[in-house]
């Protein structure tokens, strides 16, 4: 080796280590350096959802943060049911535009939405008004009805689902966005960011024959997590879900939570959900098990969360 | 005269392509009044008494003769294009030319009668099996619409590997053998017979065209040959189709002419013309109809017994889970089993048209006298969408009765029925409310059973059968949870509606 070709790679590993221990540094450092970089959980509430979701990005640093010029970015809604919005069976249609228009805004080279339905695809896609949505803004819809545009990955955490059939645009996407709306489930008790993650899936009946609870707990530790889960709260199910009969299931709660955690975001969904119907978190196993995977935490004491009241 | 050649071309085009194309479009771009057609046919308009329709019908049949044989039937026009085609098969692609031949009076009549006199004792099973239209429609469903899905997944397939998916691939139809093989049968026959002698099966075996021959030896308008000026040259009986000139004798058999004008060009000395049948002079005799109303009666009343026994003794036997002898569940708008059998002639519309393709033509679930009238069939995923009624709105023939949305939503096409000891929540003792979560009344709900599990149950009277339930049900291959069709339709009462929350939530809770 050449005594300048040492003292480069020197340098180049002593760079490297400054960095490393910086970015260790704060970590260990704990909740004061925690509390002025990025917020954990944001919540708003009482405002339309393109402006809740704008306010709420604003605390994560703007789009910009999280979706790079040229980037392929996929928006992930819950499109099941072939229901229309004010059902509250999906998620809600202006939501998802927004979203789509801030991620063609902030340089997205290609914005894609996609759901394995419940319900006929097509259906589903038109009578939530969300392709409609996505259309206006820019994104593109893709279908999601056939094994073809799945391809199998390993869940090397996962407990009874080791290995899981995901959408290839997901896999092939820079940067994703989990979108969910917070509903009661007669299954699930309730769906949140975690059971939404089922309609990325392929093959659905795995789930409900082998403990619907862990298996959401499973595709959860998906290595690809998303860059935010943007929960819908503007109207929520809180009764017959996750389908509803009629507009008596639904509520009026104008809220939207946002943040990386899967645990967090669905733990404060639950208070939140709670106060319309009282449910014991512990029924909703998956969170628990999710935790247990060391997906994210349930303490919502040791996070930063931002609450912002429009 | 040969404009009318032309029009009749023209025509039969724009009869024949709509049909064909609203039978085979995979992705269901066309509009669903492209069914207007389809109640434009004899069998589907009797069926549904369509009065109408058969007036317009019958004006045109007693005007023109059998010129719903040559423009409007599809499978009609389908053989002429049959015919057309086997042109480039030939030697020298020549076109095929036709000798005259006697009629096949016996086979014919008999045909007719059976059909008629099987339909008066209650069953449409020969209407159904020789009805044209459904002929035509299950050989378009059964045999072409799979190519065209073929197709349309290979686009699919090629485009989506570039990242564009305007055309997206489409789930093959699942394969019904008898169906199929009645299908491929047909066109088997009519493929032979038009191939090498025309408008045969028109004349011989479609009780559609047999009964039409009686119209059109009475229509106003007919084909007929000028006696003083005709050289018996043949070229038009070469030209006959349906092989009913005999220029020999200069005569035309008027109960077997579709039509179609084929002849009027042939003719070089101007002798033969499409014209009135009351001018004064009668040029033709009305060739004598063969007396054969006894053998007729025989073979009818023995086909009908047999058809009887048949029905009566299909039942299925000897199977292990009580799913597979369930009784079959009808298409919404069907109301009862006996109206269903007896108006439905499997022509496989509404289980084109079927978004979910839930509906499946039977094979032996409705008797052997109901073979490819359709069912309910489900599978992962398929199962009778809640927002849906098109089938009963498509129905040319009145089998299904149209139901608005609000009426089909209530609409029990079975009831489920749920088995406790085959269920997850009971042998596994795991969560799964997989049929409640798509129950779309929630007649399958969830209640406490244990240790904070819960177990599905059913409220019959809120079962509308759509078959969510069964459907996604992960129990294979039998589901701890199924739909028992019903004979008569009922009425399930209508969802109780949630408790309304009124409070106003401020606080996040957290």
């Amino acid at each position: 080796m050449k005594r300048r070709d040492f003292f480069k790679s020197a340098a180049i590993v002593g760079m490297a280590s400054f960095f490393k221990t910086n970015a260790l540094g704060s970590v260990l450092s704990g909740k004061e350096m925690a509390v002025h970089s990025e917020p954990d959980l944001v919540a708003v509430m009482g405002g339309e959802p393109e402006v809740m979701l704008v306010r709420a990005l604003k605390e994560f640093g703007g789009i910009k943060h999280f979706v790079k010029k040229g980037q392929k970015v996929v928006i992930k809604p819950n499109i099941g049911w072939d229901r229309k919005p004010e059902l509250a069976a999906n998620t809600n249609p202006a939501l998802v535009g927004a979203l789509v228009r801030l991620c063609k805004g902030a340089g997205a080279s290609e914005v894609i939405v996609f759901d394995h339905t419940c319900h006929d695809w097509k259906k589903s896609y038109t009578n939530s008004g969300i392709e409609r949505a996505v259309l206006a803004a820019g994104g593109k819809i893709v279908p999601a009805n056939d094994e073809s545009y799945y391809q199998e990955v390993d869940l090397p955490r996962g407990v009874n689902l080791k290995k899981a059939k995901i959408h290839k645009s997901l896999l092939e996407c820079d940067v994703w966005f989990n979108v969910p709306i917070l509903k009661h489930h007669g299954g699930a008790k309730n769906t949140i960011s975690m059971k939404n993650l089922m309609g990325i899936v392929w093959d659905r009946s795995f789930f409900h024959s082998h403990d619907l609870h862990q298996c959401i707990a499973d595709i959860s530790t998906f290595h690809k997590k998303p860059a935010l889960n943007i929960v819908d709260a503007y109207r929520i199910m809180k009764s017959n879900g996750p389908q509803g009969k009629s507009e008596s299931d639904v509520v009026m709660l104008k809220s939207l939570l946002v943040s990386p955690d899967f645990v967090a975001v669905d733990t404060a969904s639950m208070k939140l959900f709670s106060q319309v119907q009282p449910t014991d978190i512990s029924d909703v196993r998956y969170i628990g098990l999710a935790e247990k995977l060391r997906v994210g935490t349930q303490n919502l004491d040791k996070l930063n969360v931002k609450r912002i009241k429009l | 005269m040969k404009f009318l050649k032309s029009i009749r071309i023209v025509l039969s085009v724009l009869f024949f392509l709509p049909i064909f194309l609203f039978f085979i479009d995979v992705t269901g771009k066309l509009p669903l009044y492209f069914h207007q057609f389809l109640s434009i046919q004899w069998i589907p308009a009797l069926l549904s008494m369509n009065f109408a329709i058969l007036g317009i019908l019958l004006l045109l049949s007693l005007l023109f003769g059998r010129i719903y044989c040559s423009t409007i039937c599809p499978l009609g026009v389908l053989q002429d294009v049959l015919t057309w085609k086997s042109r480039f098969f030939r030697k020298k692609r020549k076109k095929i030319r036709y000798d005259y031949t006697v009629p096949k009076n016996i086979l014919r009549y008999s045909i007719l009668a059976l059909t008629v006199i099987v339909f008066l004792f209650g069953s449409s099973f020969l209407v159904l099996l020789l009805d044209p239209y459904s002929t035509f429609g299950r050989i378009a469903s059964q045999l072409f619409r799979p190519l065209a899905i073929w197709g349309n997944n290979f686009i699919a397939f090629v485009l989506s590997a570039m990242g564009n998916y305007t055309f997206y691939k489409v789930e093959q139809v699942s394969f019904v053998p008898l169906a199929f093989g009645v299908a491929s049968l047909f066109f088997l026959l009519v493929l032979q017979m038009s191939w090498l002698k025309g408008r045969s099966y028109c004349n011989t075996i479609c009780p559609v065209g047999t009964s039409l021959g009686l119209l059109s030896k009475i229509s106003f308008f007919h084909i007929s040959i000028k006696e003083s000026t005709c050289t018996h040259c043949g070229a038009c009986e070469k030209q006959c189709k349906s092989q009913c000139i005999d220029s020999k004798a200069t005569m035309v058999d008027d109960s077997r002419c579709v039509s179609c004008f084929n002849c009027l060009s042939s003719c070089k000395s101007g002798s033969i013309k499409f014209e009135t049948r009351y001018k004064g002079k009668q040029d033709q005799p009305v060739e004598q109809m063969t007396n054969n109303s006894r053998r007729t009666f025989l073979l009818a009343s023995g086909a009908a017994i047999t058809a009887t026994a048949l029905a009566k003794t299909n039942k299925i036997l000897g199977k292990n889970d009580t799913i597979l002898s369930r009784k079959p569940i009808m298409p919404p708008g069907a109301n009862t089993l006996e109206h269903f059998s007896a108006h439905c002639t499997g022509c496989q519309l509404c289980v084109t048209k079927c978004p979910m393709q839930v509906l499946k033509p039977a094979a032996l679930q409705y008797g052997i006298l109901g073979i490819t009238q359709p069912h309910l069939s489900f599978s992962t995923h398929v199962f009778c969408t809640y927002d849906c009624n098109i089938c009963s709105n498509v129905c040319p023939t009145g089998a299904l009765k149209p139901l608005v949305m609000e009426e089909k939503k209530l609409v029990q096409l079975g009831i489920a029925k749920f088995r406790k000891d085959m269920c997850v929540v009971f042998t596994d003792e795991k969560d799964c409310g997989a049929c409640s979560e798509h129950c779309p009344t929630q007649a399958v709900h969830m209640i406490d059973y244990k240790d904070g599990l819960t177990i599905p149950e059913v409220t019959d009277d809120l079962c509308i059968g759509c078959g969510a339930c069964e459907s996604i049900c992960p129990v294979r291959p039998y589901q701890a949870i199924y739909v028992e069709g019903s004979t008569n339709q009922g009425k399930a009462k209508k969802p109780a509606e949630a408790k309304k929350f009124n409070k106003k939530v401020d606080d996040f809770g957290f």
